[in-house]
């Protein structure tokens, strides 16, 4: 029987996955927004799996507001990194190192 | 009228100080005119040289010189009133001081002595002030001289005035101020600077020992003023005081405590050094110094104190020894100068030191009259001398006049009136110039003393005489006989100083050739009693100076021939001897030209220590400790630390990304399984 804890699990694994994707990886920015959309998605488990467990509809709701609000994440930050790239060439996360003092 | 006299100066000072000065008058103008024009005329006063210029206004000057006049004038008023029908008063002005039983009111005292010193005073600051309407008039900065001027003569009538040891001390400490304002007047001259800077801090040493004594006055009598201390000095006689671990008899300690005040500021054995080196500052300050004001202070401290110093016959030994040592020391080392100030300079010494054998062997009388025809003949030897450096162009050395007598027939005449009055020419019996009466009464004082110190001072004193002869000829012919040794140029420019700067010298020279005689009657002969009241202790020194053998009458009148015939031998007859002589005792000579090695025992003695401590607290102390480990060190610590935080921020995402994360998982921890109880 699949119960709530593996769902959390997962979910855990998946945000787990999602963090150090974001930081271990040294290659690529969008791979930095594909694990933000991870761990969005392992939120959006977690909301679903409770909503279910807890028989209350609000945590569904939930869960597609935050999609809605991913997609809109996605879009803009796939619009900034295309002017970025077309402005510094590269989109290598190792280049981009400007958010100093 | 003693309350203008006393605050005349104080005003002159502070109108011609405070809106006479260029910078006052310049207000609101261009001020950089102003800057440039003092850059270009700073820095080339290479001697007492005239070639400065001078475009401001001229009232301060004339100001300070009227009031100072209409002073000399009222004291002179005061004087004559005492020489007939003087009583003593005491006029008080406003309370000063009062905390607990200390009392100092400021208050004017009116005696004999007080008078004769506002005469002295107000006389020679007076004529100094005329003397240098010409002697200043093209240094830029009038107004400040004048100002400093009246402002040292207002601290010295304070000193005069003053009815108790505090009112003094103001009165002494602002003299030591005025002086320092004086000495380095031209602050663009480093040796003036470095001269004022000794002036001030030999004088605080003199200060020390006057402050402690005004402190044992009152820790003993419980006051300050002079009529209470005088009142109860005859109670504490035989008692002893304990100071720096051992028990002196009280009256002796005081006395001697006041003492190191008038030997520092009398420029006594010891603490000497500073004033040959005054001689940096204008030569009006220099008459105003060596004259009237600020050496005479010590001198008379003592003579204000001597019913104290009357009941310690053993404080006076210690005067009469001091002061003999100072006559015969300042006269030997004035017998080698070359600077003509100079030679003046060791001359005043010398004859301080006679004022204080006087002081000592109990004859108060006879040093202030010394003080007081010293003043006239001392001013005028100091304005001649000025008269003369203004005819050569600003050249002091004596090697290299010669010959000036034709040029400048009357300041000639004026120096010999002031060198007979200094060597004290007369006829014992007759009568003569002023030194004549008081400095021959002074060795016939210390002669009938018969103490053994003042037996010795006595002939420290005949010998000093010797010397003051020789080296007042040597100065005389030197500078005004033979022929010129000066080089054409400054001969081309010898001319005789302005009517404004001579009238000074006729009067000066009228009282150095009358005060002497004009005056013994009222200050050391019959009329003396009467004359002093109750400003000096008595005593019967005056009845023994009667009795004194002629031999010893001549004594003085001996030595001074003696000296004026072997300069005569030595500078006008064979002027290759006194170097010959001086080659023969080469190392007397150098012991004597370097003022018996003083300012070299004194360096090695105290400035390099007092130096290398002063450099020790400053590099180690102060920066190294101080700075160090306090404003230098913490801030150099908060750069290090700061430059390790500066590498947190790599500017990379993931690097953020982390730390947040790490915060993240603090703050959850902490809500999780600490704080959140």
């Amino acid at each position: 029987m699949i119960g709530l804890t593996h769902y959390l699990i997962v979910a855990a694994i998946i945000f787990t996955i999602g963090v150090f994707g974001i930081f271990l990886n040294r290659k690529n920015v969008i791979i930095i927004m594909m694990s933000i959309e991870l761990i969005l998605l392992a939120v959006n488990i977690n909301l679903v799996a409770f909503s279910s467990y807890l028989h209350d509809l609000v945590g569904q709701i939930f869960a597609l507001l935050i999609l809605t609000v991913a997609a809109g994440e996605a879009a803009i930050g796939l619009a900034i990194l295309v002017t970025y790239f077309r402005n510094r060439g590269s989109i290598a996360v190792e280049d981009i190192n400007l958010m100093k003092g | 009228m003693v309350q203008a006299i006393l605050f005349l100066p104080l005003l002159g000072a502070l109108i011609a100080g405070l809106f006479g000065t260029k910078a006052f008058q310049n207000l609101g103008r261009d001020q950089d005119v102003y800057a440039d024009h003092h850059d270009t005329h700073a820095g080339d006063h290479a001697h007492d040289d005239h070639h400065g210029h001078y475009d401001g206004q001229a009232w301060p000057m004339y100001l300070t010189t009227g009031l100072l006049c209409i002073g000399a004038i009222f004291s002179w008023i005061i004087f004559w009133g005492f020489l007939h029908e003087g009583h003593d008063s005491r006029i008080e002005l406003l309370n000063w001081i009062t905390s607990g039983t200390l009392k100092a009111p400021w208050a004017i005292r009116l005696d004999a002595l007080t008078a004769v010193m506002l005469v002295v005073v107000n006389t020679v600051s007076a004529l100094v002030h005329v003397y240098s309407l010409g002697y200043m008039s093209h240094d830029e900065h009038q107004p400040r001289f004048f100002a400093y001027l009246s402002l040292f003569t207002f601290a010295m009538l304070m000193l005069v005035t003053s009815d108790n040891l505090i009112q003094m001390f103001f009165g002494w400490e602002g003299v030591g101020l005025a002086s320092y304002l004086l000495i380095g007047f031209w602050y663009t001259r480093e040796s003036a600077n470095a001269a004022a800077i000794k002036a001030f801090v030999v004088n605080r040493v003199g200060d020390l020992g006057f402050a402690l004594g005004i402190f044992g006055v009152y820790a003993v009598f419980g006051s300050v003023e002079f009529e209470t201390i005088f009142m109860h000095a005859p109670d504490v006689v035989g008692k002893t005081m304990h100071f720096l671990g051992y028990d002196w008899d009280t009256i002796t300690i005081l006395c001697l405590l006041l003492f190191m005040g008038a030997m520092g500021k009398s420029a006594q054995f010891l603490l000497h050094t500073w004033l040959p080196d005054a001689m940096e500052g204008p030569t009006p300050v220099s008459a105003l110094i060596h004259a009237a004001t600020m050496v005479t202070a010590g001198v008379f401290l003592v003579a204000r104190m001597s019913p104290l110093f009357e009941l310690s016959p053993d404080a006076r030994s210690v005067v009469i020894i001091v002061g003999g040592i100072t006559a015969f020391f300042a006269a030997t080392v004035g017998l080698v100068q070359n600077d003509i100030k100079r030679v003046i300079a060791y001359s005043t010494c010398s004859q301080l030191g006679y004022m204080f054998v006087a002081m000592g062997v109990g004859a108060y009388g006879v040093g202030i009259f010394h003080l007081f025809t010293h003043a006239f003949f001392k001013a005028l030897l100091f304005l001649g001398a000025g008269s003369v450096i203004h005819a050569m162009s600003g050249e002091q050395d004596m090697r290299k006049m010669g010959g000036l007598a034709p040029h400048i027939r009357i300041t000639w005449a004026m120096m010999l009136i002031g060198t007979f009055a200094l060597t004290g020419v007369g006829i014992p019996g007759i009568g003569g110039f002023a030194g004549f009466h008081s400095k021959d009464a002074i060795i016939e004082a210390a002669f009938a003393y018969g103490s053994s110190p003042a037996t010795f001072a006595f002939f420290l004193l005949v010998i000093a005489a010797f010397c003051t002869s020789f080296y007042s000829w040597r100065l005389a012919f030197m500078t005004f006989n033979g022929n010129t040794n000066a080089d054409a140029k400054t001969v081309s420019h010898i001319h005789e100083s302005p009517p404004v700067m001579l009238i000074p010298l006729y009067v000066l020279a009228a009282g150095a050739v009358v005060a002497g005689f004009l005056f013994q009657h009222w200050f050391i002969g019959e009329g003396q009693a009467e004359f002093w009241g109750k400003a000096l202790a008595r005593n019967e020194i005056l009845t023994k100076m009667e009795e004194v053998p002629a031999l010893v009458k001549w004594a003085a009148t001996i030595a001074m021939l003696a000296g004026l015939a072997l300069a005569y031998v030595f500078y006008i007859r064979d002027k290759t001897l006194p170097k010959r002589i001086a080659e023969m005792n080469h190392p007397a000579y150098q012991f004597l030209l370097n003022k018996w090695y003083f300012d070299e025992l004194y360096n090695f003695l105290f400035v390099r220590p007092a130096f290398w401590l002063g450099r020790l607290f400053w590099k180690q102390g102060d920066g190294a400790i101080i700075d160090g480990l306090g404003p230098d060190g913490v801030a150099a610590s908060v750069g290090g630390i700061t430059a390790q935080v500066v590498r947190l921020q790599t500017g990379y995402v993931y690097h953020y990304a982390f730390v947040m994360l790490i915060g993240l998982a603090a703050i959850i921890s902490w809500f999780s399984f600490g704080g959140a109880h």
